[in-house]
């Protein structure tokens, strides 16, 4: 085990599968930094850190430093995938995507069902997500609900250090496509991880970070640091929660969250994207069909309202999710008569 | 054609509010007091006014990340501006949108622009639509005009743009700003025309302009031949690049670890246009020097006004959040 952050558990998973597997190539904006420039390269290493001493390392055969040109870098992605590479592209932030839609959903996405399987795309596209900076409209969204709602592609949303490691060396060596959507919010997190250079996390497994008989919280990425704190609010209450960590939103463990509700019959869902057609309403409806039954309550989703992301601290905060916004709707399912 | 003494007390005063603008900028995002993230225009200023003092409010403008500059350039209100940045209720789009999506639609400022590249588009829709509203009555039409970097002219829907512009005959004038990076990229690497952003603008079809945008009148004189152009029906878009500098990091925070020993004391001192427009109008003793040092004493009280009205003006509530849209969950 070795202590570290989640951005570096994802560069050091990254440079360790490069070192690994000779097909592994990276490529993005600026993920060498300095291209060009009387600093050089790698004077940045990557806006994020999660690529810094790469190029020195690999060069730019298998560092890709690119133009601003997100259509290019995604479609590049799924170029290298089908000839044979297994390409970690990075698009800066999340909401970027909006340029490259057509090349993920319309190609990347569609290859191995559309080609009659005979061929596989093993491109890992990491990607940024998420409010609290005050970045505004454009540099703020999470984008889970598009991607998980792609047939053909996994979404990971890893929440800790050691899941990035796990899941991150999982996407690399997929032969499927993997949308890997790290919060910018967690990247200075720390936390334990396995160092074992072949620990992986198999997808759809979720994870069980706070067990409690009495409502269920199902969250991914960030939104689980906000249902583990108001679980542990909670806790001081005698309310017991189970917080399931999704850790992959496609394939989703659908058995996870069916079992937990089943003993506590109350479901509070959190996810940072807006409340219609998310993550959020596709789980509710799942436990609504399958665990019908067993539920108690109403079930109760935690979201942002649906507008874009504000600017101002103000709104921003009033925008999003938070432990006592989770703490609310649990007792909420709890006061139902 | 010489500026008359109005004319060019209004440029300096234009570029000195903005370069003060984003100097006090830089010194307050440094308290922790503004939020989010800053791209700041000082050493570009020359590119923004000499372009903009030709306009009026018909034509139209999209601007970037990088965007203050314009905006003033284009006649948003200072004090609308700077609340905005501060995220203030008062603030020209009520502290939604922030430094990187100021937008005034009745001064012809339709955005500032957080993804790099969406602007030309919108620039192309905004000139089709000047041409559908046909010549003025001195058969001049109105146009709009697309800011892009060096590193936007690498996006696919800057190229798109541009041939739209071109087969379409819209008025669009598609402005370069080489400041030589893209964020933490030289743009020796990053555009395959080494250096050299107009010839792809000529390869679409248009007709092409160069300047150096460290100089005000170089850009002012480039920029009326380019919009004569444009502005007769028939000729369709075309594009300019102006070589300038960013005085400042990508973003407040850049460490700006790619720039070469003592690079920004070099730009500072010998690429700084506001210097160099000084240098020649007292040179040419079109103005003295005590008329610009007024306008630097009243540029400064200007911004210091708009800062402590942006430090008093009223936040957002929380309910605001659900004010501009049309439902309410
Ligand atoms: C679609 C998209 N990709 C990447 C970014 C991140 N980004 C913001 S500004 C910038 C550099 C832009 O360079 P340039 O066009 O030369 O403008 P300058 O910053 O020099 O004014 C980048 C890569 C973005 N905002 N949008
Ligand atoms: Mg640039």
């Amino acid at each position: 085990m070795a202590k570290m952050m989640y951005r570096e558990a994802i560069r050091n998973t990254i440079f360790q599968e490069m070192q690994r597997d000779e097909r592994v190539v990276v490529l993005g904006e600026d993920v060498a930094g300095g291209m060009g420039t009387a600093g050089g390269p790698e004077a940045i290493g990557g806006i994020w850190s999660t690529s810094t001493g790469f190029y020195d390392a690999f060069g730019p055969n298998r560092v890709i430093d690119t133009p601003i040109s997100e259509s290019a870098i995604m479609g590049a992605a799924g170029g290298l995938a089908l000839a044979g590479k297994r390409p970690v592209a990075e698009i800066m932030f999340a909401d970027f995507i909006g340029v490259c839609m057509d090349q993920l959903w319309n190609q990347i996405a569609k290859f191995r069902y559309m080609f009659g399987g005979k061929s596989v795309c093993p491109a890992v596209i990491r990607m940024p997500v998420g409010a609290g900076y005050n970045a505004a409209a454009q540099h703020s969204q999470m984008i889970s609900q598009f991607v998980t709602g792609m047939p053909g592609i996994k979404v990971v949303m890893p929440t800790t250090p050691e899941d990035a490691c796990g899941l991150l060396r999982q996407a690399i060596r997929d032969d499927d496509p993997v949308v890997f959507l790290e919060h910018k919010f967690l990247y200075a997190m720390s936390g334990e991880v396995n160092d074992d250079p072949d620990f992986c996390i198999p997808f759809g497994h979720a994870r069980l970070a706070r067990a409690g008989q009495d409502v269920t919280i199902v969250a991914s990425g960030m939104m689980v640091r906000y249902a583990e704190t108001a679980a542990d609010d909670l806790a001081q209450d005698g309310i017991g929660c189970d917080v399931i960590d999704l850790r992959t939103t496609s394939p989703l463990d659908e058995e996870a969250i069916l079992d937990s509700v089943e003993v506590t019959g109350r479901l509070v869902v959190v996810d940072e994207a807006p409340p219609r057609c998310s993550l959020a309403t596709d789980i509710s409806a799942l436990v609504a069909q399958k665990a019908f039954a067993s539920l108690k309550a109403p079930i109760e989703m935690v979201t942002p309202p649906h507008t874009p992301v504000p600017f101002a601290r103000e709104l921003e905060s009033a925008y999003l999710p938070s432990p006592a916004k989770v703490a609310a709707a649990v007792r909420k399912t709890l006061e139902y008569r | 054609m010489q500026l008359n003494r109005e004319a060019l007390t209004r440029a300096y005063r234009q570029m000195k509010l903005i370069r003060e603008f984003e100097e006090r900028l830089h010194e307050e995002i440094q308290t922790g007091e503004i939020a989010g993230f800053t791209h700041l225009y000082s050493g570009q200023e020359a590119v923004a006014v000499g372009v903009c003092e030709h306009l009026t409010e018909r034509d139209k403008i999209v601007s970037t990340h990088r965007g203050h500059g314009h905006c003033l350039a284009k006649g948003c209100d200072l004090e609308g501006m700077m609340k905005e940045i501060w995220g203030s209720q008062e603030g020209l789009c009520n502290g939604k949108g922030g430094s990187m999506h100021i937008a005034d639609i009745d001064k012809g400022m339709m955005g500032a622009n957080g993804i790099v590249g969406a602007g030309a588009p919108i620039a192309v829709g905004a000139a089709i639509s000047n041409k559908i509203d046909g010549p003025d009555e001195n058969g001049k039409l109105a146009v709009s005009i697309a800011f892009s970097g060096d590193g936007a002219c690498n996006q696919g829907t800057t190229f798109e743009a541009m041939n739209l512009a071109v087969v379409t005959k819209a008025p669009a004038i598609f402005v370069f700003e080489n400041n030589h990076y893209s964020e933490h990229t030289g743009v020796d690497y990053a555009v395959g025309t080494a250096n050299d952003i107009a010839s792809r603008a000529e390869a679409f079809g248009m007709k092409v302009w160069r300047a150096d945008g460290t100089d005000f009148f170089a850009v002012y004189d480039t920029f009326r031949e380019v919009l004569e152009y444009v502005r007769t029906p028939g000729n369709g878009p075309a594009a300019v690049e102006f070589d300038t500098e960013r005085f400042f990091g990508h973003f407040e925070g850049d460490p700006q670890r790619y720039r070469g020993d003592g690079e920004l004391d070099r730009l500072r001192a010998e690429r700084d246009c506001l210097k160099i427009f000084r240098a020649s109008v007292t040179g040419a003793k079109l103005l003295e020097d005590v008329d610009l040092d007024t306008i630097d004493t009243e540029s400064l009280k200007a911004i210091e006004n708009a800062v402590q009205a942006s430090r008093a003006a009223p936040r957002p509530q929380p309910e605001n959040v659900l004010d501009n849209v049309y439902i309410s969950y």
